[in-house]
C-alpha cells in the first residue's frame, strides 16, 4: 500500500493552484483525499505531482446568494450533513451527506473532490442531477459554469478539463411546496450506493408541477430518470401514481452487475428506492 | 481480598487505548532492511524466467532473492504440523511448501521473490521493475469440483488433488442400518463458506542476526512464539534453537490466523544473516487478505434420521473440506479431529459416520479460523435440527430438549461418551436453552411474529445449540491423533524479593486480556493485590516454553500452569512460615496474604515470607533459597464449553435484507474469572459469527482470482449491524482442571452462524424455502423468495 514517489506541493490560492496544474503535465488535485489516496496506494493512479488544495478558502463555505445555494468545493460532506441552511433550503443534500462513508470520511472528504472523481456509485451526482445544480469551474481562462446533466459525462468521466479546478456547486432554492428526499441502498462493505435515489417534488394542491428524480450506483453514470418525471407531473401524488410512475426507474441506461447486486436485483431496488425517494418526499 | 469472579478493567487497556501499544511494526532496528515479497498474479502458473537486473540497480536495493535462490541454499518449505492419514493407512501427501517458489506458483499470492532495501519505499518501487515470464495453467478453486478426475493438479504427486480421506465415528454399515430404519431422514447439502480472518494488525516480521554471537532475533505478529521458533529452527532453517530468540509483542488479533508458521517469518530471519542487517517485513492489507491462511470452506451433505416420536437415530455427513494450495500448520486437523469429533454435539445420536476428504485447490492455504472445525460441526447440526423440525412440524427447541444428553456434572456422574472419540467433562444442556427461551419469551415471539406475517412483514427465530472441545489438549491423546507437537502449557511464578510477583507464561494474548485475568488469578491464589502481579508472555528468552494461544486454552491450560506453580511457592512459604512462626507447617492455613498458626494471632506475611527466602540468614535447614517455581500442565481431557443462541430476524420483502432485531446468549464456559472480558470475548465472537451468517466470504473466479480482497469488496460485520446483544451464563464447572474453566474465546462465534441462519429460514418459511446457502446477502434471499 505504498504509491509511487510524487512531488507534494501546497497551493495558498487558487491561482497558484491553476498556475501548477498548468505548469505540470502530470499532476493531480488533492482535497481531502479519499479517492485519491487510495487510488494512489493500489497504484492504480501514479501522478508525477500532487497540488493540494484543501486549504484554501477560496473553495469553504456555505452560503445564499440570491435564490441560490452556493457550497463550495472544499466543503466537507459533515459540513453539509450539519449545515442548518442546506437543511432548510434543499434537505435531501443534508440527507444525503449523513450517509456518505463514516464519520472520518464525513470529515474530510469533499463534495467538489467527490463530483471530479465522478464514482458512478457516489451519492452527490445523483443529487446534483435531481437539484439542477451548476458546476461552476475555473481554469486559465477564467471561470465557466457546467449543468450537473452536462458534467457527469461516464464512468469516472466528468466534463472538467485537465487544466481546471472545480470550485463551487450552486444548486437554486426550490420554491415552496417542494419536498426533497434521497433515499439509498448500501452496498454493505464500501458502503457507497447499489442504488441512490434522489428525489424533488413540487406540488400544487396535491398535484405534482415539478418532479425530479435521479439515480446513482445503477448505471456507468447517475443518470435523471425523465420517465418517472414525466409519468408524475402533472398528477395526483399518491401511491397508485407512485407506484406505476416507477417502473421505468432502470429503463434507458445499461445497469450494472456485480457481486452484490445483479442487473435484474439493482433494477428491482431502483423502482424500490425509487418509490421509497418520492414517498418520503411528502 | 478475591478477584475471581471481578470484572477487573484490563491492565493492558492503559497502553493500548493512548497509542503505547508496542506492536511488531513498531520495532526499528539500527541498519533495518525492508523486504517486500513479489507475488504470483496468476492462481496457477509456470514461472518460466525471472530477470531482476533492472529492478537490484535501483537506488537503494539492496538484494533481490527469488525462489532458485532459496532453493539453492537447501532451505526446506514450512512444515506441516498435523498428520492425518488415509483410510487405507497411507500417509498424507504433504508437497512441499517452499518460502519462495522456483518453478511453479500455486495460488495468487504465492511468494515468488523477496525484494531487500533501504526503505520499503524503494523495495515497492524495485518489485514493479522485477520481471517474471509466467504461463498460466487453469486452476480449480472448488473442492468438490477438485477431486474430479480431469482437473487440474495442484501438485502432481497428489492424484485427484486428495490430501488425504478419513473417517470416524461408528461403521457406516451400522450407520446405513439405523438410516434405513428411520421414519425421517432431513437431509442437507451446503458450503460453509470461505471466509478471511482479517485480524486487525497485518503480519509482520522482523529478522535481526548478530554474527557476533550467532544469535537471531525474530519479532513476529505470532499467537505461538515458541511454536514458531520449534518448526522454523527444526524443520525450515536448521538453525540451533538455543541461538533463537522468537518476540511475539503486542499483537492485535489473530482469529487463528497467526498461530501458524509463515515463510516470510523465515525468509526475514535467513536473509539477516546473509545481509547481516536486520530484515523487515511488513504485510499490506491487500496482502492480508491473500496471504493469511483463510478458514472454513467445506462442502457437505449431512443427513440425520428420526424416529416417529422425532428422537435422533443416526447422522451421517461427507465433507469434502478445502485445504487451500498448501499444508499451512495445523489445516488436516480442521476439518477431521476439530469437526468430526463434535458431531455428537448435545444430543444422543447413537450412530455418526463422519467421512472427510481433505482436497488441494489453488487458493490460499486453509487453516484454523475461530472457532476451527467446531462452528463447522455446529452449523451441520444446527441447520438439520432446525430443517428436521419444519419438515416434521415439530418445534425446533422441543426437538432439541428432547434429543439433548441429560444432565452430568463429570463427578458424581461420568463424562459422556461420544461415538466421536470424546468424552464430554461436564453439562447441563437443557438449562441453557430453557433460559435463552425464557429471555427471549418464546410463546410471546411466536405470537408477535404470526401478527406480523399477517401485516406481511417476516420475522424469523433461530436456535442453535453447541458444543465445543477447548482447552486444546492432552498431548497423548492429540499425538495420537496426528499432532506433532505437544499441547500443554507452562507458567513460571517468581516471586521477587519484595513479595511482588512475575508470572512466565506460554500463552500469548492477542487481544484476550490475559494481563489481567491471569492477574487476577495470581493475586487471588496469593491474597496479594493486582498491581504486584506482572504477566510476562510471548518472549522465548523469558518464557521456558509455550504453545500459545488458540482454540480457548489460555485459562484452561495456561491458567492451570500457573495454579500449579503457585501452589508450589504456597507449598514452599509454608515452609519458612512455618520456621518463622516456630510452627509446623501443617498448622499453618494461608489466607488474606499471611500464614496464620491456625487457632492463633499468630501470623507471617508473603512479603517477609518472600524476603526470607532471598535473604535466608534465618532459615529452615536443608531448605533452598529463592522463591521461583516452573509447572508444565499437560491437562486430562479437553474442556467442553456449550450453549444456547437465539436471534430474530426481520426480512425485508421488498429487498431481501436481513436485519437482526436481536440475539440471545446463555454460554456456559465453567468458572468466569472476569465477567467483563468473558462477555467481551462472547460479544466479539457473535460479531464474528454473525458476519459469516449474513455478509463474508471469499469469492474466487474460475481463474482463481480472488475478487474480493479489499475492504471495499469484503463485507465485515460493523457496530450498526448488530443489535444490543442479550447474554446470560450459566456455571458448570470444568470438574478436570483446579480453575474449573471451560473456555470462552470461541463460544460466540461457534453458536451464533447456524441461529441468525435459522432465524432467516424461519423468516422464510412461508415461501417454502428450506435451505438458503451463506452468506445470506439481499441477493440472496431476494432471488428466494421470487423463485
Amino acid at each position: 500500500m505504498i504509491p509511487t514517489g510524487f512531488t507534494y506541493h501546497r497551493a495558498s490560492s487558487l491561482k497558484e493552484a491553476l498556475d501548477l496544474l498548468n505548469t505540470h503535465d502530470d499532476a493531480k488535485l488533492l482535497a481531502g483525499g479519499h479517492s485519491l489516496i487510495p487510488a494512489l496506494k493500489l497504484r492504480l493512479n501514479q501522478p508525477a505531482h500532487l497540488i493540494d488544495i484543501s486549504r484554501l478558502d477560496d473553495l469553504k463555505g456555505i452560503k445564499e446568494e440570491g435564490g441560490t445555494l452556493v457550497i463550495g468545493a472544499g466543503v466537507t460532506h459533515g459540513e453539509i450533513a450539519h449545515s442548518d441552511l442546506v437543511k432548510e433550503k434543499v434537505a435531501m443534500l443534508a440527507e444525503a451527506a449523513d450517509l456518505i462513508g463514516d464519520v472520518q470520511v464525513r470529515n474530510v472528504g469533499t463534495i467538489g473532490g467527490s463530483l471530479a472523481h465522478a464514482d458512478p456509485a457516489a451519492d452527490w451526482p445523483a443529487l446534483m442531477l435531481a437539484a439542477e445544480a451548476e458546476i461552476t469551474v475555473l481554469g486559465p481562462n477564467g471561470s465557466r459554469s457546467i449543468s450537473a446533466e452536462d458534467f457527469f459525462t461516464g464512468f469516472y468521466e466528468t466534463a472538467l478539463g485537465e487544466d481546471e479546478v472545480l470550485t463551487s456547486i450552486r444548486i437554486p432554492i426550490p420554491p415552496a411546496g417542494t419536498s426533497t428526499s434521497y433515499q439509498k441502498f448500501m452496498q454493505p462493505a464500501s458502503r457507497f450506493a447499489i442504488v441512490g435515489c434522489a428525489a424533488m417534488i413540487t406540488r400544487t394542491n396535491g398535484t405534482c408541477d415539478r418532479v425530479r428524480v435521479a439515480f446513482t450506483g445503477v448505471a456507468d453514470k447517475a443518470y435523471r430518470a425523465k420517465g418517472i418525471e414525466d409519468a408524475l407531473t402533472g398528477k395526483a401524488y399518491d401511491t397508485g401514481n407512485i407506484e406505476a410512475a416507477v417502473s421505468s426507474a432502470a429503463e434507458g441506461v445499461d445497469v450494472m452487475s456485480d457481486h452484490f447486486a445483479s442487473e435484474e436485483y439493482r433494477s428491482h431496488l431502483a423502482r424500490v428506492y425509487a418509490r421509497k425517494a418520492l414517498s418520503a418526499a411528502s | 481480598m478475591t478477584f475471581i469472579g471481578k470484572s477487573v478493567k484490563r491492565v493492558e487497556d492503559q497502553r493500548f487505548l493512548t497509542g503505547k501499544g508496542r506492536y511488531t511494526d513498531d520495532i526499528v532496528l539500527p541498519g533495518m532492511t525492508y523486504a517486500y515479497i513479489l507475488r504470483s498474479p496468476y492462481a496457477h502458473a509456470k514461472i518460466l524466467s525471472i530477470n531482476t537486473s533492472k529492478a537490484e540497480a535501483m537506488d537503494g536495493v539492496v538484494k533481490i532473492f527469488t525462489g532458485k535462490d532459496i532453493a539453492a541454499a537447501g532451505i526446506n518449505g514450512v512444515p506441516c504440523g498435523w498428520q492425518v492419514n488415509f483410510k487405507n493407512g497411507d500417509t498424507m501427501k504433504e508437497p512441499p511448501h517452499p518460502l519462495l517458489v522456483a518453478d511453479k506458483a500455486r495460488y495468487a499470492g504465492d511468494g515468488v521473490a523477496m525484494i531487500i532495501a533501504e526503505s520499503k519505499e524503494a523495495a515497492r518501487d524495485a518489485a514493479d521493475m522485477v520481471d517474471v515470464e509466467y504461463e498460466e495453467l487453469d486452476a480449480v478453486t472448488n473442492a468438490a469440483d477438485a477431486v474430479a478426475d480431469g482437473k487440474p493438479l495442484v501438485h502432481d504427486d497428489a492424484p485427484n488433488n486428495m490430501c488425504f480421506d478419513w473417517e470416524l465415528g461408528n461403521p457406516i454399515d451400522e450407520v446405513n442400518a439405523a438410516m434405513s430404519a428411520a421414519d425421517h431422514i432431513t437431509s442437507l447439502e451446503f458450503t460453509n463458506q470461505r471466509v478471511i480472518p482479517n485480524a486487525m494488525e497485518p503480519r509482520a516480521a522482523i529478522g535481526q542476526y548478530e554474527d557476533h554471537s550467532g544469535k537471531y532475533t525474530l519479532h513476529t505478529t505470532s499467537q505461538n512464539p515458541h511454536l514458531t521458533r520449534l518448526l522454523m529452527c527444526a524443520f525450515v532453517l536448521g538453525v540451533p534453537e538455543h541461538k533463537v530468540r522468537v518476540v511475539a509483542p503486542d499483537v492485535g488479533g489473530g482469529f487463528g490466523s497467526k498461530i501458524f508458521h509463515y515463510a516470510e517469518e523465515a525468509l526475514v530471519i535467513w536473509a539477516s544473516k546473509q545481509l547481516n542487517r536486520p530484515v523487515k517485513w511488513t504485510s499490506d492489507r491487500s496482502e492480508a487478505f491473500l496471504t493469511d491462511a483463510h478458514g472454513r470452506d467445506h462442502i457437505s451433505k449431512a443427513e440425520m434420521g428420526f424416529d416417529k416420536d422425532g428422537n435422533i437415530l443416526a447422522l451421517r455427513v461427507k465433507t469434502h473440506a478445502n485445504l487451500g494450495a498448501y499444508l499451512s500448520t495445523f489445516a488436516p486437523c480442521v476439518p477431521t479431529w476439530l469437526h468430526g469429533t463434535l458431531l455428537q454435539g448435545l444430543y444422543t445420536t447413537p450412530k455418526i459416520n463422519v467421512d472427510v476428504t481433505g482436497v488441494f485447490t489453488h487458493t490460499t492455504p486453509v487453516d484454523a479460523y475461530r472457532g476451527a472445525g467446531r462452528p463447522e460441526a455446529t452449523y451441520l447440526l444446527e441447520r438439520l435440527l432446525d430443517k428436521a423440525a419444519l419438515e416434521m412440524k415439530r418445534d425446533p427447541a422441543e426437538l432439541r430438549l428432547q434429543n439433548f444428553i441429560p444432565a452430568f456434572d463429570g463427578v458424581k456422574e461420568e463424562g459422556y461418551m461420544t461415538q466421536v472419540a470424546l468424552q464430554y467433562d461436564s453439562g447441563n444442556y437443557h438449562g441453557v436453552l430453557e433460559r435463552a427461551l425464557e429471555m427471549v419469551g418464546y410463546e410471546d415471539f411466536r405470537k408477535e411474529q404470526a401478527a406480523a406475517r399477517d401485516e406481511g412483514r417476516l420475522l424469523g427465530i433461530g436456535f442453535s445449540t453447541y458444543i465445543e472441545a477447548c482447552g486444546i489438549a492432552p498431548s497423548a491423546v492429540v499425538g495420537a491423533l496426528g499432532a506433532r507437537a505437544g499441547l500443554y502449557e507452562s507458567a513460571q511464578v517468581r516471586v521477587q524479593p519484595t513479595g511482588k510477583v512475575s508470572v512466565y507464561s506460554g500463552s500469548h494474548s492477542h487481544g484476550q486480556g490475559h494481563e489481567t485475568t491471569f492477574a487476577q488469578v495470581v493475586a487471588d491464589k496469593l491474597g496479594i493485590p493486582l498491581e504486584d502481579v506482572e504477566i510476562v508472555h510471548g518472549d522465548s528468552e523469558a518464557v521456558a516454553f509455550g504453545m500459545g494461544t488458540y482454540g480457548s486454552r489460555s485459562l484452561a491450560v495456561g491458567g492451570s500452569a500457573i495454579v500449579r506453580s503457585i501452589e508450589k511457592v504456597l507449598e514452599k512459604g509454608a515452609q519458612i512460615a512455618a520456621h518463622k512462626l516456630e510452627a509446623n507447617p501443617e498448622d499453618l492455613e494461608y489466607a488474606g496474604g499471611k500464614w496464620t498458626v491456625k487457632g492463633t494471632d499468630k501470623s507471617v506475611a508473603f512479603g517477609d515470607v518472600a524476603l526470607t527466602a532471598y535473604v535466608p540468614h534465618d532459615y529452615p535447614q536443608g531448605l533452598e533459597p529463592g522463591m521461583d517455581f516452573s509447572s508444565f500442565y499437560d491437562p486430562a481431557n479437553f474442556t467442553y464449553p456449550f450453549g444456547a443462541h437465539i436471534a430474530i430476524v426481520e426480512v425485508d420483502k421488498d429487498t431481501g435484507k436481513v436485519s437482526l432485531k436481536r440475539f440471545i446468549a446463555v454460554d456456559d464456559v465453567g468458572n468466569v474469572i472476569n465477567p467483563m472480558i468473558v462477555d467481551g470475548q462472547i460479544h466479539g465472537g457473535l460479531a464474528q459469527g454473525i458476519g459469516q451468517a449474513l455478509f463474508e466470504g471469499a469469492i474466487y473466479d474460475e481463474y482463481g482470482q480472488l475478487t474480493n480482497g479489499s475492504y471495499m469488496d469484503y463485507t465485515m460485520p460493523r457496530a450498526d449491524d448488530l443489535p444490543s446483544f442479550e447474554v446470560d451464563r450459566q456455571v458448570t464447572p470444568c470438574p478436570h482442571n483446579p480453575l474449573g474453566v471451560k473456555g470462552a474465546g470461541e463460544a460466540g462465534c461457534i453458536g451464533s452462524t447456524p441461529a441468525v441462519v435459522n432465524a432467516v429460514m424461519d423468516a422464510l418459511a412461508p415461501f417454502g424455502i428450506k435451505d438458503l446457502e451463506m452468506p445470506m446477502t439481499p441477493e440472496r434471499v431476494w432471488r428466494t423468495m421470487n423463485s
